[in-house]
């Protein structure tokens, strides 16, 4: 595992933050050409502040709706959900083409009004973090996958809310770059904790990196269970605890869909 | 091969064709079968472009002048339009008919019109030249800006910015390479605004020149006039092109090498 240098110099602050997140029976359905779509029903998740709930399911079960719902982007047909102030992770990294990746991470603190190098010097210390040191100037065009998503990182990072609601944040990332980085969001996350509700479809990286694991119903999704980890970090995916959550996990999601 | 040698390579096709075309031409007014006063041949017109060049680049001059300071007034005009459409749907109901109602003013009358209110000066000329280039401006701009994808201004929102501070951060450079299509529309339609308002009330000019010509039995001089306004337009494609390049490059880049 790498090193942890020093703190970066401009950490942002979360806001005071006491509701986490609460979803209460939330439904949302859109409307398609060939009539209804439902992508949630009936999905309640509750994660308290400071707590990392992963959120595992089928494809197309309303994963994304779901961090949407969250973020306030969209509004649910039915029930109610509750949260602070929440930064979005889209599935898609949608960088800026025309930005430099250290513009485009700096971009969260630009869109609140802070100055052009205030924000850079901001973002640079989290590009050594996160290993893209020397790619600062880079455009998006000429970042690999796992660069982008962790230049995406930097950014959701930088928001400085409370709420992260990351959507497959690794998805792209090798085997070893994704250890690495889900090292350093755990330390991150430990330095500074924040409410976190993390989409993902590897199981091992949910029971790895969050305090509860909620499996979904393929759609229209809901949650079918809720696995509480509670297991001493920093966690290791050869823990016979962690292999066996995984099973259980594993076994949930089978018997979901 | 170096990058200067294929952009002489990829001209070679383009240079081909005209070869071929003007030799056609020659065998055609060579073979008698139409009046040299109605098509005059190609070395008429490099005749006339010589010995005329003079009176021609005078002319030319003059014309350019106006349709450059054209295309800057329809491009501010166009610019401006399409920011305030795209920010308000109020003006997007109420403008954006206009906008196309005003391509439909047909420019002879309106031309003769503007000579009345503005006189002989180059005023009447801006207005034409903005008012058929600006249309092509706006509209690429308006398109490119509605084209942003509507998740990256949903992310915006969660990053709690205004409304203006997306359009800076987002939408304006997303709608550079629009602004940029549009500008290389404006060229040729600009080029054509000015002939058409030189001929509706002028003293000079290449257009004012190419009306003067015809009557005058001087055909190959009224072509050659053409050929001056044709280059001219291509010549301000290519710089718009280039500076493009320049200006965005990340527009024509792509994973493993530029695509365009
Ligand atoms: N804006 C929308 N309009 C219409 N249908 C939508 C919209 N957003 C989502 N859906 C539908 O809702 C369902 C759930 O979509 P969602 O993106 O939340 O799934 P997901 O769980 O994130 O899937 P994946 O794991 O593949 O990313 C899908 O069937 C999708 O087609
Ligand atoms: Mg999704």
């Amino acid at each position: 595992m790498p090193e942890v240098t020093e703190a970066p110099v401009e950490e942002p602050r979360p806001v005071s933050a006491h509701i986490g997140v609460r979803v209460e029976n939330v439904s949302r359905s859109f409307a398609g050409r060939r009539g209804a779509v439902e992508a949630l029903r009936g999905m309640s998740l509750r994660a308290r502040p400071g707590e990392v709930v992963a959120v595992v399911g089928a494809s197309g079960c309303g994963k994304s709706t779901l961090l949407e719902l969250i973020c306030g982007l969209q509004q649910p047909d039915a029930g109610t959900v509750a949260a602070d102030p929440a930064v979005l992770m889209p599935q898609r990294d949608l960088l800026l083409p025309w930005a430099s990746a250290l513009d485009n991470a700096a971009l969260a603190l630009r869109a609140r009004g802070v100055g052009r190098e205030r924000a850079r010097a901001a973002a640079r210390p989290w590009f050594e973090r996160f290993g893209l040191a020397g790619f600062e100037s880079a455009r998006p065009a000429a970042l690999s996958g796992g660069m982008r998503q962790r230049v995406a990182f930097v950014r959701t990072l930088l928001a400085g809310k409370p709420v992260l609601a990351l959507d497959e944040p690794f998805a792209a990332l090798d085997a070893l770059t994704r250890q690495e980085v889900q090292a350093w969001l755990a330390q991150t996350l430990a330095a500074e904790p924040r409410t976190v509700v993390l989409v993902t479809h590897d199981v091992e990286e949910a029971v790895l990196l969050a305090d509860e694991v909620v499996v979904m119903s393929p759609r229209p999704g809901r949650a079918v269970a809720t696995l509480p980890v509670g297991l001493a970090r920093p966690r290791r995916r050869t823990d016979a605890a962690v292999v066996a959550l995984r099973e259980r996990a594993l076994q949930a999601l089978g018997a979901a869909t | 091969m170096s990058s200067g040698l294929r952009r002489v390579g990829g001209a070679l096709p383009a240079l081909a064709i005209v070869i071929v075309l003007v030799a056609a031409w020659e065998l055609y007014a060579a073979s008698g079968e139409v009046d040299s006063l109605l098509l005059p041949a190609p070395h008429e017109i490099a005749q006339a472009l010589w010995e005329d060049r003079a009176l021609l680049w005078d002319n030319f001059t003059v014309t350019a002048g106006e349709v450059l300071l054209g295309i800057v007034v329809a491009a501010v005009a166009g610019l401006a339009c399409a920011v305030a459409i795209h920010l308000s749907p109020t003006l997007r109901r109420a403008v954006y008919p206009l906008l196309v109602a005003s391509q439909t003013v047909p420019i002879p009358i309106f031309a003769s019109l503007l000579v009345v209110w503005l006189g002989f000066g180059i005023a009447p000329k801006l207005v034409i030249i903005a008012l058929i280039a600006f249309f092509p401006i706006a509209v690429t701009t308006l398109d490119a800006l509605a084209a942003v994808d509507p998740e990256q201004r949903r992310l915006m929102r969660t990053l709690d910015a205004s409304r203006l501070r997306t359009f800076r951060f987002v939408e304006a450079p997303a709608a550079l390479p629009g602004l940029f299509s549009g500008a290389k529309i404006a060229v040729a339609v600009a080029v054509i605004g000015a002939v058409f308002a030189e001929q509706s009330g002028s003293d000079k000019g290449l257009g004012h020149l190419v009306q003067q010509a015809v009557p005058q039995m001087l055909t190959a001089r009224a072509y050659a006039a053409v050929l001056i306004l044709s280059a001219f337009a291509i010549a301000l494609f290519g710089l718009l092109s280039l500076a493009e390049r320049i200006a965005l490059p990340w527009a024509f880049e792509s994973r493993g090498g530029r695509s365009r």
